[in-house]
């Protein structure tokens, strides 16, 4: 087929200044005088998008993405290089842009039809298509104040969607609202695809990005780094954010969770580094169900201590404890060890629970429980995420093996 | 190069054209906006003028008794204050939030695809439905006190479509301006407060000193506050031939503004 968007070497360079005063003097001297800094927040990006091929862009916060977007939606031009787009592009960067939350759901939705350049008449013949999608009932009537922000989002998703565009973008809007509605959006944006809308999907999440993409494209640091199939082009994605990671486990921990971290013990014994490994024992962040993990907690001791226990402990992201033990109930070998001694402890499980984003706490203490001799307990230690592997769908926390048998029933 | 400016400025109407739901949405939005959860609505945009009126007609006038020389009219001084006054806060409005339009909208501007001027039209259309409320009123109120309007009032449309597009021109440049330096804004509100006292609004010129007249003569607005002020006591139509510069210079300055508009308008989203 033909493309529909190509871009050539884009590029993107934001100006830096030291100083408001600095900028007015490179501005009086017609850029004689020059201080600021080159920033490339893109470095000679090309790739081209077939019509109806649903492309999606992944990268870590900061590698471009926004800024390929904002070109893409011709929010912003790039610095070098072009762009040919062959179509209506409709984006949905910001679900609820420009709504006034003293205004009706009705007229707001009227007017993020017309912000899409739609007029009067088209609007009047819409709008009973965006009130039965959205299926907000009498509500679409109230102001959007009395809205909840799930409400917010079904209106903004039903008004920006309500016409097939040649070329969609979206930025991570499909997490939003209940299970109910997101898979309701997914399965709009899956009929567009087939009604031939080329995607262009951008997104943290593998497992969407798996779902929704015939191919994906890794930007890093502005540099398109991989084209591929979304399965190759994420094996390379997790890997390189594995290696990232393991020099800033805490930190990342934070800034995913926006949650303290809390680590506390008598020191005793200490975890010296705790790593996530895949099958063939490289660092992962994030696994198909089923797939064999490796724990691995290297613990220093720093007192003489008999045989004490480790444990790991498996939240989802409510903090909803899925699974834990320890070495205790594991019935490892009884060993002494001394002050200063090194000590590696290995869990290897098949993760057999269902696709979301969990933590890992670990904790080393003496018995069954660390409630009596606590050495060192470290809450939400690393993050993982579990994606659609390939054995059957199911919904749950659990995965269950199950077996089916369906055969016709004879009466008797 | 010239050849390029007008074709993006055709563009620009274009974009404009292709919009003027969004624009026209826009405006009302704001007008409703403003009064919405109020019991009396959109009155509230009827009673401020009324009472702004009353203010410098019946107290000005009647009970402080200012008199202007040369009118024998005892309103006559409140009624010169509102014919300078009136245009002149409508002026005022539009240049003085010209400056922060793009920074208001920064988020609309850096998520939405759609095309940047819509929003000086925005202001520029809502400011107009703002005056011509208040000048309604004032209409009324010269009926109701038997002062029928001549038809030299149908000047006040061509004038003040000069000062507003003075205004506008101004405007789009330095709302571009301030993405850049947010010093422009705050210069824009003290620019202002003198440029209304160099203006004769609200004492008439013939109090002035020769070499102040001679000074003056130098504000655009001089020329078109007098003519309002002429149109109204006396119902005289103004001397167009006295206008030819101020065409020229309008013309200019939206020129200048256009090109400074579009040097600027593609880093103005990378900016805010």
């Amino acid at each position: 087929m033909k493309n529909i968007l190509e871009t050539k070497n884009l590029s993107k360079k934001y100006k830096r200044y030291p100083n408001q005063w600095s900028r007015f003097a490179e501005w009086l001297t017609a850029g004689r005088y020059r201080t600021h800094e080159e920033r490339w927040a893109l470095r000679g990006v090309s790739f081209e998008v077939d019509a109806g091929e649903a492309v999606g862009i992944i990268g870590q916060n900061g590698a471009g993405k926004s800024t390929l977007l904002k070109i893409l939606t011709r929010t912003t031009k790039p610095s070098k290089g072009n762009i040919k787009i062959g179509g209506r592009v409709s984006a949905l960067l910001e679900l609820g842009m420009g709504f006034h939350p003293d205004f009706t759901g009705r007229e707001n939705a009227i007017m993020a039809c017309r912000m899409a350049g739609l007029n009067r008449e088209q609007i009047e013949q819409l709008l009973p298509a965006i009130a039965s999608f959205s299926e907000l009932g009498d509500y679409l009537d109230q102001p959007m104040r009395v809205y909840s922000t799930g409400m917010q989002m079904r209106l903004a998703f039903s008004a920006s969607t309500v016409v097939r565009p040649e070329i969609l973008i979206l930025d991570e809007v499909l997490a939003v609202g209940d299970a109910y509605f997101s898979h309701k959006c997914v399965n709009r944006i899956r009929t567009f695809k087939e009604q031939g809308t080329t995607l262009l999907f951008v997104s943290h999440d593998p497992g969407s990005v798996k779902a929704l993409c015939d191919r994906a494209i890794l930007i890093d640091k502005g540099i398109l780094i991989r084209d591929g199939s979304p399965d190759a082009v994420l094996d390379y994605y997790n890997a390189m954010i594995s290696v990232k990671r393991k020099n800033e486990e805490i930190q990342q921990v934070e800034s995913e969770f926006g949650a303290t971290v809390t680590r506390s013990g008598d020191g005793r014994a200490y975890f010296e580094n705790v790593e996530m490994l895949d099958e063939n024992d490289r660092p992962a962040r994030a696994f198909r169900v089923g797939d064999t993990a490796s724990i691995r907690c290297d613990v220093i001791s720093n007192a003489s201590l008999e045989s004490p226990t480790v444990g790991i402990l498996i939240r989802d992201r409510l903090g909803n404890d899925v699974f834990g033990t320890n070495s205790f109930h594991l019935e490892v070998d009884k060993e002494i060890y001394k002050a200063g001694e090194n000590i590696e402890a290995t869990f290897t499980l098949p993760l057999n629970i269902g696709c979301g984003n969990y933590s890992l706490c670990v904790a080393i203490h003496s018995g069954d429980t660390h409630l009596q001799d606590n050495y060192d307990w470290w809450d939400q230690c690393l993050a993982f995420q579990v994606i659609p592997g390939n054995s059957f769908s199911f919904i749950g926390l659990a995965s269950l093996p199950v077996e089916l048998k369906v055969q016709r029933k004879h009466k008797k | 190069m010239k050849n390029e400016f007008w074709k993006w400025f055709g563009s620009r109407l274009f974009a404009l054209w292709r919009y003027r739901g969004f624009v026209f949405g826009m405006v009302w939005r704001e007008f409703h906006a403003r009064y919405l959860g109020s019991l009396l609505g959109s009155a509230w945009s009827v009673l401020h003028p009324i009472a702004m009126i009353f203010i410098y007609t019946v107290i000005f006038s009647k009970i402080m008794r200012a008199r202007l020389p040369g009118v024998d009219d005892n309103m006559g001084f409140g009624i010169f204050l509102c014919a300078g006054l009136l245009p002149w806060s409508f002026f005022s409005e539009l240049l003085g939030r010209c400056p922060n339009i793009f920074i208001e909208q920064a988020n609309l501007l850096k998520k939405g695809n759609f095309p940047r001027i819509t929003f000086p039209v925005v202001l520029f259309l809502s400011s107009t439905v703002n005056f011509v409320i208040i000048f309604t009123v004032f209409l009324l109120f010269l009926l109701v006190t038997g002062r029928y309007p001549d038809w030299s009032f149908l000047a006040f449309v061509p004038l003040l479509l000069l000062q507003q597009f003075l205004a506008m021109g101004l405007g789009i440049m330095l709302g571009a301006l301030n993405v850049f330096f947010r010093d422009v804004g705050q210069f824009v509100g003290i620019v202002l407060q003198f440029w209304f006292w160099f203006t004769p609004i609200i004492y008439p010129v013939t109090i002035l000193p020769q070499f102040a007249r001679e000074l003056l003569k130098f504000n655009p607005l001089t020329q078109l506050v007098l003519s309002y002020q002429q149109i109204v006591l006396f119902g005289n139509w103004p001397q167009w031939s006295l206008f030819k510069a101020h065409i020229l210079f309008v013309i200019t300055t939206l020129l200048i503004s256009f090109v400074v508009f579009r040097r600027l308008s593609a880093e103005i989203v990378d900016e805010l």
